[in-house]
């Protein structure tokens, strides 16, 4: 603790008061969970999307200027407010999607809603921590509801065993991340960011450098890049497909925002340093993601290494370290969640009268048998490879510009070249739909996929329409950052 | 031979290695996996109270705190994912976690 900054002995609290309704919130709802049994999952659900759309406006509406409270544990600021609701639309997402899948596949248990809800006020603690120690226990709090998610489909064997390897390999990321922690604790005799960066300037010892490496190192591992992506298509392929599209989506934004904050806010002296390692995992990242996917049947394995390259793609902006980088960053992750909850409204929407076939070989002849999904498919897919006017275009420009602006043309280069190659798989993926016999039709998709496709795709193709308000509000985020 | 803060910080490291490696060299049980993971907390642990004790400094002794705290929440989750796993394949040995591969 800083001496010249009296403890507080009661904290502001208005500036965490989005977490502390959603904390609250949970609590009633494993009450009212408890009382009514196990027909309480329809009630569970609703009132959990009631709950996350309350805490979205509490943000929305909350005063824009940083104020930091709970002693300089806790930052609220605009950068925070955009991930935090980045992170909120995501979770509703996911409770939309899950409500009829959990039904028709017999495991509809209260307890689902409620986890995905403690693991949205784990993202956003960890969105909002300004020190090493709340960082960890959001990140915690994050990790523990989602091993449970992946486990949730508790009869089936493939989800326990995504269960347990996620389970093995985020604990083992967590105990990096908390090595370096401890390092840099050790080197610079302090938690928090203010402090650290203050401590942190001009040429480090190796202590420093060592525990950011090993920080680094457990932030890949949250957002699954290179070469710490190892667990991401086994979890992927055996959780159960709301549980994927939710993993997909808000785990990566937050642990994208943790990793932003962490950098820019604690690091700042050594931008050098810290710029050479996010660019080589952004590479790595946006290659394996790239080549990876070409050769898997299964399209739930290729959206992982789809999800593993657009992770590259999201760390170009971070490598380039400035302003614009961060804010092209968020605008970046704004689409990547859309265009992600989109093809996993589609993948869940495959669904037959007796099974759901994941093999990209089902989708055969969608563009026939129901021709509206299937142009929504198409354009998520061309959206995915960059090709504009559609959304996924603009995320790509603004980090690549970003990178080009900070003198990392070679980054920008392998991200276009790399987004070349990625066309292999999500152009075959059109092929199949549109040019492949059909090999019989799925049954309609139900009503919480259909609105989470029909609000991503037209996000997608409405986007550069009206592309200003995101991106000043990605403005404004990325400032705030560099405010302080 | 006095003890200084770089002693504590080599065991801390030894741990910490020794807990990494019982992870990736482990082909027999989940369990030693676990045990694994609770050493490399372990290790972080003990390097924030010695870290504390040289800076005079209270935070990481609070940290350790939490980290025992989440440590026993994660155990228990990573022991219940263990016991739906068994049920479900009938082993916990590390080389039969294959269904998914590549």
């Amino acid at each position: 603790m800083n001496p010249s900054f009296p403890p507080e002995i009661v904290p502001l609290f208005m500036p965490a008061a989005a977490e502390i309704v959603l904390a609250a919130g949970i609590l009633v709802l494993v009450l009212v969970g408890a009382f009514r049994g196990e027909k309480a999952s329809a009630v569970v659900n609703m009132l959990a999307t009631a709950l996350l759309i309350v805490v979205a406006g509490i943000l929305i509406m909350a005063p824009t200027e940083t104020v930091v409270t709970f002693n300089g544990a806790f930052v609220a600021d605009g950068f925070g407010r955009f991930m935090k609701v980045l992170v909120l639309l995501g979770s509703l997402a996911a409770l939309l999607l899950s409500r009829d899948y959990l039904r028709r596949d017999n495991f509809d248990r209260f307890e689902y809603p409620i986890l995905i809800c403690i693991a949205a006020l784990g993202m956003m603690t960890m969105i909002a921590a300004n020190d090493l120690i709340g960082l960890y226990i959001g990140l915690e709090l994050q990790n523990i509801a989602l091993y449970v998610l992946a486990t949730i489909h508790r009869d089936n064997a493939r989800s326990s065993e995504a269960g347990l390897k996620y389970f093995v390999l985020s604990a083992l990321s967590s105990g990096l991340l908390l090595y370096g922690a401890s390092l840099v604790y050790g080197f610079t005799g302090s938690v928090s960011y203010p402090e650290i960066a203050q401590a942190v300037q001009g040429p480090q010892g190796l202590g420093v450098i060592f525990g950011l490496v090993f920080i680094i190192a457990g932030l890949a591992f949250k957002m699954s890049a290179v070469p710490f992506h190892m667990w991401t298509p086994d979890v992927y392929e055996g959780a159960p497909t709301p549980v994927t599209a939710f993993l997909s989506s808000a785990p990566k934004i937050a642990a994208m925002a943790m990793s932003i904050r962490i950098l820019v806010e604690a690091f700042p002296g050594i931008t050098r340093e810290w710029q050479q390692i996010i660019a080589f995992i952004s590479v790595a990242s946006m290659l394996l993601g790239a080549f990876g996917a070409i050769g898997q049947a299964n399209i739930k394995r290729m959206m992982a290494y789809s999800s593993i390259g657009n992770m590259g793609y999201g760390l170009v902006g971070i490598a380039a370290g400035t302003v614009e980088g961060m804010q092209g960053v968020a605008i970046y992750l704004a689409i990547y969640l859309a265009m992600t909850l989109g093809v996993f409204a589609c993948i869940q929407g495959m669904r037959t009268e007796n099974g759901r076939p994941e093999l990209i070989a089902d989708l055969a002849g969608l563009a026939r048998t129901s021709p509206g999904r299937a142009m929504f498919f198409a354009a998520l897919m061309f959206s995915l490879i960059g090709i504009p006017p559609l959304a996924g275009f603009f995320g790509k420009f603004y980090v690549f510009a970003a990178a080009v602006q900070a003198g990392l043309y070679w980054l920008a280069v392998i991200g276009f070249l790399t987004s070349v190659v990625s066309a292999v798989y999500y152009l075959r993926v059109i092929k199949v739909m549109y040019f492949d016999d059909p090999r019989g039709s799925f049954v309609p998709m139900a009503i919480g996929e259909r609105v989470v496709l029909a609000v991503t795709g037209v996000f997608v193709l409405a986007f550069w329409l009206a592309p200003s308000p995101l991106r000043a509000a990605a403005g404004v985020a990325a400032k705030s950052l560099f405010a302080h | 031979m006095e003890l200084t803060i770089g002693h504590f910080l080599v065991v801390g490291a030894i741990l910490f290695t020794l807990g990494v490696f019982g992870i990736f060299m482990n082909r027999k049980n989940v369990i030693i996996i676990l045990m694994s993971i609770e050493l490399i907390l372990l290790a972080v642990n003990l390097n924030l109270v010695a870290f504390s004790a040289f800076l005079g400094n209270i935070t990481g002794q609070i940290y350790a705190l939490m980290v025992l705290t989440v440590a026993a929440a994660e155990a228990a989750i990573g022991l219940a994912i263990l016991v739906v796993y068994f049920r479900n394949r009938g082993t916990i040995a590390v080389e039969d976690i294959n269904m998914m591969k590549g």
